[in-house]
């Protein structure tokens, strides 16, 4: 019998570092098939080598039992392979119609047909149930209906395998479920579909078969149904899951940041944060759960300064900061460990030492009557490396050629260091190896016994279920519950999530 | 305002349509040049390529046009030869706009730095070859077949609007005028256009689907290329008549002014054109105009300038340049 | 544009190098397709200006204005914008110079020199502050409101002088002595070209760039804006703030190179149709030197004594002066390519490894 797609024995190196390790993938026909490893394992370089996007260094690959050659997306899609990318490749100020038929428009005397366009991506939408206004510009639709988009231009390619890249990230539960019923539908219809993800509920949702890797190596393959969620975890990473757990006594003390009928709205002008309320204590470590795009960070930017508050009150050590800007914030007691850390947290292109006083290099003893003294500088930035266990050759080494995990800790070693009353931790850990996320795990627990108030964002439901002493629960701009974690569970916090309280009243 | 005077009495509508009849050719004939070279600019900015060169390309293009006017008149073809210079500096432009395409596109240097070095190297080049080619003069001797304002047969005539439109205009004013509108129709209406703004709006998209960014980025340099060629010598064979140093004096920038102006699209850019050949216009003319003489001719002059930097602001609403326009394209990179 | 603000190492520093001589070979090739001689073209360069004080004088003397613009240019680029308005701040900060050496004619040269100097870097300074203000506030691109000011300036200074300072000449009068730059001492030295004092502002203007971006917080903070305006914005720098003072510090440059040309080379402005083509030079003179003041200063060097010894090349070996801006121009190409020349130089020490 022949596979859909089998990938053998596939290489691709990047200077410094081997992406994928003779990776063997075969997928059969009419299964969904899931990709699965974590953040970096080599699961995307594997299918932009399957997408033609990249040249494998070595191995083969077969469609339907022959081999192929694929040398950009053209062929992939001449061998009816269809990608959804986890970054959308929609163009905003084009229509659903003009997105789909691009490259392929239908023709009328060589002018453009947008009636059969709209009439063709119409068909297309109703044959596979995928509710999509072909009219509409990209810009002024939702992201669900921007990713069936996606999904109508590979089935406008008569792609009959489907590769679709970590493509709950940015839904709603509810849109999750929607999709899941999609690809079990196009299933259905003949197709064969690749998920690639790193999370085990989808998997035992909707999948058949997983093939496992981890840092760029075939780890297994297995059928869903003869494995479980914990053994698939430690397949995953490597080993026994350790977790750091917050297992320090809760001891609340005084406020430290309240936050009361605080509404924001976001650059279109649409309220993001509605009548939010929220205090967090010295002492103890409050997660915020929720699905992206629910107002986290609008919330996040809206107490550092980055972002006007429309209404409400934010308050620092009983100070009223609402509106303050973002200096007067970091002077009056805040930390922020940014989600973005290369593009918010460093500058790349400065040395370490210049990154670690970032916000501090205008006061003594970094300046003198505004000349920066570099001495003292570069003395305190080894003492960082040292104390926060930075891997570089020297401070004067540029943020830039350091690893994910060690750029993490120098903003983790700066933050910490100016003793913040508040800190804010926004997705600490995303995208690190195990042993970097321990690490960070380890300091923000070590701050609360200091006595500091930390405000965790994290959407992956482990890291706030281990880490909080309470959690807030936010959706569509509010904070929909506040509950214990030894009280809950994942399943009362999805539900939360998705805007059900307790009980079953929708929210 | 103080206008109605101008409207009491017989005699002095009289004098307003003159006015009129002597403003709105010359704005025609000051508007051609950059309509065409805007429209250039349109083609490689929506294709994602920043092009400040096209001050050099219309160089060149005029250039090449005194060239090969002289020459071809030198052969014996008479009125045609300005024509057919045209389009040879159309070809002249486009060749040399591949240099442009190659350093910011292959070699993705930063698309301002080799659209300032493309301008360096027009200004440069041109006056060399013209010593070269004319004794080390500086300047090369006058055409003698210009592209004459005429009257257009049959439209002429027509009561009212035919001196206005149709007396004294040159052809290439109307030609500009069509192509204006070809290229819009190409831009909105083909699968060229589609594929060229996707490529200036999100360029991996593009490629993804299978279009070549790379393939539609040079057709787009290379548009605007051969357009601000014909500009150049638009400019110099009904404009100028011959070329030194000074004779695209601006005229590039006005027409990049332009197509911000027009928010890069065809016929904006084009109203746009218009608009500036009409300040230009005023500017010469003003002196003769009632009230308008006691306004300081540098207000003119100034006009297009202050207006593209008020229109930017976006008080008059928002000018948006193509997402991309600007930034290279490195494949897998996102 | 982050291309060109990455990390200086070995491979960055070939890179002008190479550039240069390329863009000499080509010179050389394209004499040679004419049928000039190359050699003697390049070697009546060299001994005019080291073997004969009156061009080596005058390429010092057009050092001055390059070296500032280039300052400016750099200047810019170091904060992440790019001012193409050099041209525009240089003019009416060369007005604003003569202007105010003219206006402010019975002062004692003790404080009319500085005034007339200040006045050109405030209104260089004001003439950058203006695109400045539109990015920060309207996120006007640098690139085109510049531009537009610079016709702006072109036509307004001409407007000005017409109606206020206008003399026989189609010129300003010239200022007066107590405002000039001009030294008899360095022109006899160097046998009557027009070498004057500005050189020193030149020399200290290059010293306050680095001083200014890498010793103080304020440089700090615009190096950072430069580098990430995301990153600084979290750190809680403002943004806006720095790419007005960017621009305008930039202008200050641009508008001191404007004042060395009426005090000290010229002693009065003309009507131009026209720009002097320094400000556009100066971006030349930036890229080449890697945006890096002392880079600057040997890059104006290069491009001064190129264009003043291509006049005797022009004289001896009958080599149109005009080569020499081809050259730049080519030599600005090669510097932008460094993406392509740094791919050819690892692929060729790869080469050479196996």
């Amino acid at each position: 019998m022949s596979y859909a797609i089998e990938m053998r024995q596939i290489r691709k190196e990047f200077p410094g570092i081997v992406a994928n390790d003779n990776i063997t993938l075969q997928v059969e026909d009419g299964e969904i098939h899931a990709l699965f490893g974590e953040n970096g394992a080599g699961k995307s370089t594997l299918m932009n080598v399957l997408f033609g996007l990249y040249q494998p260094d070595r191995g083969e690959i077969y469609v339907h039992g022959e081999k192929a050659v694929i040398h950009d997306p053209n062929d992939a899609t001449r061998l009816g392979i269809g990608m959804v990318h986890q970054h959308f490749m929609l163009i905003d100020k084009f229509t659903v119609a003009e997105n789909i038929v691009l490259g392929r428009e239908p023709k009328k005397n060589g002018v453009l047909d947008m009636k059969e366009a709209v009439k063709v991506v119409r068909e297309l939408s109703e044959k596979y149930g995928l509710d999509v206004d072909p009219e509409k510009k990209v810009e002024e639709i939702t992201v669900g209906m921007q990713q069936r988009v996606e999904i109508l231009k590979t089935l406008y390619r008569g792609s009959d395998i489907l590769i679709f890249d970590e493509p709950t990230a940015v839904l709603t539960p509810i849109e999750i479920q929607e999709l899941i019923e999609i690809m079990k539908r196009l299933v259905h219809e003949g197709k064969s579909i690749i998920l690639i993800t790193h999370k085990l509920k989808e998997i035992f949702e909707c999948c058949d078969r997983a093939t496992v890797i981890r840092r760029g190596k075939n780890i297994d393959t297995v059928k869903i149904s003869d494995t479980n969620p914990t053994e698939l975890a430690s397949m995953m990473v490597g080993r026994k899951v350790h977790v750091q757990v917050n297992d320090a006594p809760y001891n609340p003390q005084g406020k430290v940041l309240e936050i009361e009928h605080l509404n924001v709205a976001d650059a279109r002008k649409v309220e993001v944060i509605k009548d939010l309320n929220l205090t967090v204590h010295g002492g103890e470590i409050l997660g915020i759960a929720g699905v992206d795009g629910n107002g986290q960070t609008e919330l996040i930017e809206a107490i550092a300064g980055l972002r006007k508050t429309k209404s409400g009150t934010i308050k620092l050590n009983n100070q009223d900061v609402t509106n303050q800007r973002t200096r007067k914030m970091i002077e009056a007691g805040l930390g922020y460990i940014p989600e973005d850390r290369q593009k918010h947290g460093l500058v790349l292109d400065f040395s370490i030492a210049e990154n670690m006083v970032l916000q501090t290099y205008y006061q003594k003893p970094y300046a003198q009557m505004g000349i920066l003294q570099n001495k003292v500088i570069a003395k305190k930035a080894k003492k960082l490396i040292q104390e926060f266990d930075v891997r570089t050759p020297s401070e004067k080494t540029h943020a830039r050629a350091l690893s994910g995990g060690n750029q993490q800790k120098v903003i983790v070693a700066r933050e910490v260091d100016r003793s913040p009353q508040l800190l804010i931790a926004a997705q600490p850990t995303r995208g690190l190896d195990v042993g970097a996320i321990e690490f960070i795990h380890g300091k923000l627990i070590e701050e609360k016994k200091k006595g500091k108030a930390v405000l965790l964002v994290s959407f992956e439901l482990d890291e706030i279920l281990h880490l909080s002493d309470r959690i807030a629960v936010i959706y569509e701009g509010y904070i929909i519950d506040i509950v214990s974690p030894k009280e809950t569970n994942e399943n009362e916090l999805g539900l939360l999530m998705a805007g059900r309280k307790k009980g079953g009243s929708e929210a | 305002m103080g206008t109605e005077p101008l409207f009491e009495k017989g005699e002095e509508i009289m004098s307003f349509f003159e006015i009129l009849t002597i403003i709105i050719p010359s704005t025609l004939l000051t508007a051609a040049p950059l309509i065409f070279t805007s429209l250039g600019g349109m083609f490689s900015e929506r294709s994602g390529i920043v092009n400040i060169g096209l001050e050099g390309l219309m160089a060149v293009g005029a250039f090449a046009a005194a060239v090969s006017t002289l020459g071809l008149e030198h052969s014996g073809l008479g009125d045609a030869s300005p024509w057919i210079a045209i389009l040879i500096a159309g070809a002249v432009g486009g060749l040399f706009s591949l240099i442009h395409a190659v350093v910011s596109i292959s070699f993705r240097a930063d698309q301002t730095v080799s659209g300032v070095a493309l301008n360096f190297l027009a200004a440069g080049l041109t006056i060399f070859l013209v010593k070269l080619i004319f004794d080390g003069k500086g300047q090369t001797p006058y055409i003698t077949h210009n592209i004459d304002k005429v009257d257009i047969p049959g439209l002429a005539k027509i009561p009212f609007l035919g001196p206005l439109f149709f007396q004294q205009v040159a052809y290439t004013s109307y030609i500009a005028i069509l192509i204006a509108i070809l290229c819009w129709f190409i831009v909105y209406k083909t699968p060229f256009g589609l594929r060229l703004r996707s490529v200036g709006e999100h360029p991996a998209a593009a490629d993804t689907l299978g279009i070549s960014v790379i393939k539609m980025r040079y057709i787009g340099v290379l548009l605007s290329g051969v357009l601000g060629g014909i500009g150049g010598a638009v400019y110099l064979v009904t404009i100028t008549s011959n070329y030194n140093v000074t004779t695209i004096a601006g005229q590039g920038f006005l027409a990049l002014a332009a197509l911000v102006f027009g928010k890069w699209h065809p016929i904006g850019a084009m109203g746009a054109s218009l608009f500036f050949g009409f300040a230009q216009a005023l500017s010469i003319t003003s002196q003769q105009i009632p009230y308008l003489d006691r306004l300081p001719s540098v207000f003119m002059l100034i006009a297009p300038y202050v207006l593209t930097l008020i229109v930017l602001t976006g008080f008059v609403g928002r000018a948006e340049a193509p997402k991309a326009d600007g930034v290279p394209y490195i494949k897998g990179q996102r | 544009m982050s291309n060109l603000l990455k990390k200086v190492n070995w491979m960055t520093l070939l890179i002008p190098v190479i550039s240069v001589i390329l863009g000499l070979l080509c010179g050389a090739v394209i004499m040679l397709v004419i049928g000039y001689n190359p050699v003697l073209a390049y070697q009546s360069i060299v001994e005019s200006i080291f073997l004969q004080p009156y061009y080596g004088g005058e390429t010092i003397r057009a050092m001055i204005p390059l070296v500032l613009a280039g300052l400016a240019v750099a200047f810019s680029f170091r904060t992440g914008l790019f001012n193409i308005g050099v041209e525009g701040q240089l003019m009416v900060g060369w007005l604003a110079s003569v202007a105010c050496a003219i206006s402010l004619g019975h002062l004692p040269k003790i404080l009319l020199l500085p005034l007339s100097i200040v006045a050109g870097g405030a209104a260089g300074a004001l003439w950058g502050f203006i695109p400045g203000f539109l990015k920060a506030r309207f996120k006007v691109h640098e690139v085109i409101s510049t531009i537009m000011m610079n016709y702006i300036a072109l036509y307004t200074t001409a407007y000005l002088i017409k109606n206020f300072l206008y003399t026989e000449g189609e010129r300003t009068p010239t200022i007066p002595s107590a405002a000039s730059l001009a030294s008899p001492f360095l022109a006899n030295l160097t046998q009557g070209s027009r070498l004057h004092w500005g050189i020193i502002v030149a020399i200290i203007a290059v010293f306050a760039m680095w001083f200014l971006l890498w010793k103080t917080t304020k440089g700090y903070e615009l190096r950072s804006v430069g580098f990430s305006p995301d990153a600084s914005n979290y750190a809680g720098m403002s943004v806006a703030r720095n790419i007005m003072l960017s621009l305008t510090i930039s202008g200050i440059f641009a508008g001191l190179a404007g004042a060395m040309e009426g005090l000290g080379t010229y002693q009065y402005m003309t009507i131009s149709s026209a720009f002097t083509g320094i400000g556009f030079n100066g971006i030349a003179v930036a890229l080449l030197g890697l945006n890096t003041p002392i880079g600057v200063l040997l890059a104006g060097a290069l491009f001064s004594g190129l264009q003043n010894g291509g006049l005797t090349m022009q004289a001896n070996a009958g080599v149109p002066v005009e080569l020499v801006n081809i050259i730049i121009a080519l030599i600005i190409f090669f510097v932008g390519s460094s993406y392509a020349i740094k791919w050819a130089l690892s692929r060729f020490s790869r080469k050479g490894k196996k």
